[in-house]
């Protein structure tokens, strides 16, 4: 018994999920489903790549062609599969861990080469699967197993991260803001190019517990009250940023595709050899 | 005539309360481990209830009713 949306997109038999109760996951995982069908993309034509953490179970649950690959390389088999079929939507679902720290190589080397694939981060700021370590972009002073007395380092901003590489379409979603979220999903998968969605994820198990956050409900509460437009945000002063979650379309710019790119070569070389073989 | 429907699955729920934290309408409520619909008629389906439930376990049935298609009353 489940909706139109669930039943047609994800894999009812697989449902319930495992994700904790209040986890944001869930949240994440409808919203790419309600962007696919918002842009009635073919099921056949959808790739859905995953790596390893709490996030990448998503891959089990949708019913597309579904990869579940290694720690951090979700990327790395998303380029490949994309290189193959250019047809394809491939649409990579990782953690914040996953795509920022082991994978973190993957991500700003994908950017920089503009392939055509979307990535949707499910940034909960810790490591969930493993028991709750701190992440790339746990924040300064707060919490985690490995951290019991507050991280020391500044943490990621994965969006920005894409971009300052060279992405060409980066925005940052949350869990509270759902219609927003699906609509910079929407506009990641119809970008031409390499495109991140960074959506701030809840994780009230570990690091809602681990830094009095309150529940599930406590966290959306934040996000709700916290929120702060792109557009506004670059007007603020970094005391005022401080604690916000930003949301919105940081940019979007047009970049020739790896892909497109890719195949005038081969067209290229192509033509040279006809001629060759000609004279 | 489409007639809209509140659709609870229990089995799936695991009680989190943040459709019922954010139905504007209170016609949701946490009663032991679980979420009940209490307040039925009260719901304008809206959705914030579906489009947040990380378990998908509430959500908003659109039936078509089908009436007699062969007689058109005008």
């Amino acid at each position: 018994m489940a909706s139109e949306l669930i039943d047609k997109y994800m894999r009812p038999e697989h449902l319930p999920h495992i994700w904790c109760p209040g986890c944001g996951n869930g949240i994440i995982m409808r919203d790419v489903a309600q962007a696919i069908e918002n842009l009635g993309l073919d099921h056949d034509k959808v790739v859905i790549v995953s790596g390893i953490g709490c996030s990448s179970r998503a891959a089990g649950y949708m019913d597309f062609n579904t990869i579940h690959t290694t720690h951090g390389r979700a990327i790395a088999f998303a380029t490949g599969i994309k290189l193959a079929n250019p047809e394809l939507n491939v649409i990579v679902l990782a953690g914040d861990g996953d795509i920022s720290a082991i994978g973190g190589n993957h991500l700003i080397h994908a950017a920089r080469r503009n392939i055509g694939i979307t990535v949707v981060v499910f940034n909960n700021n810790i490591y969930g699967m493993t028991g709750g370590q701190y992440s790339p972009t746990t924040p300064r002073g707060e919490k985690g197993t490995t951290a019991p007395y507050g991280n020391i380092d500044r943490s990621f901003d994965i969006a920005g991260l894409a971009y300052g590489a060279g992405a060409s379409f980066a925005a940052r979603g949350s869990v509270y803001h759902v219609q927003q979220t699906i609509s910079y999903i929407q506009q990641g998968i119809s970008h031409k190019g390499f495109s991140i969605i960074d959506v701030a994820d809840i994780c009230p198990t570990y690091y809602g517990r681990k830094n009095k956050k309150g529940s599930a409900v406590d966290m959306m509460k934040y996000q709700r009250d916290n929120a702060v437009m792109q557009d506004k945000a670059v007007t603020m002063t970094a005391e005022e940023l401080k604690g916000k979650v930003v949301i919105g379309v940081l940019a979007q710019v047009n970049y020739p595709e790896f892909t497109k790119e890719y195949q005038k070569i081969i067209d290229r070389l192509g033509r040279e050899a006809e001629e060759r073989e000609r004279s | 005539m489409a007639q809209k429907k509140l659709v609870l699955n229990s089995a799936w729920c695991k009680g989190c309360g943040i459709c019922a934290a954010f139905c504007p309408k209170q016609v949701l409520a946490i009663s032991g481990e679980k979420v009940a619909i209490v307040n039925q008629d009260a719901c304008i389906f809206c959705g914030q209830c579906e489009q947040r439930c990380p378990d998908y376990a509430i959500y908003i049935e659109d039936n078509e009713e089908v009436g007699n298609q062969w007689v058109r009353p005008y």
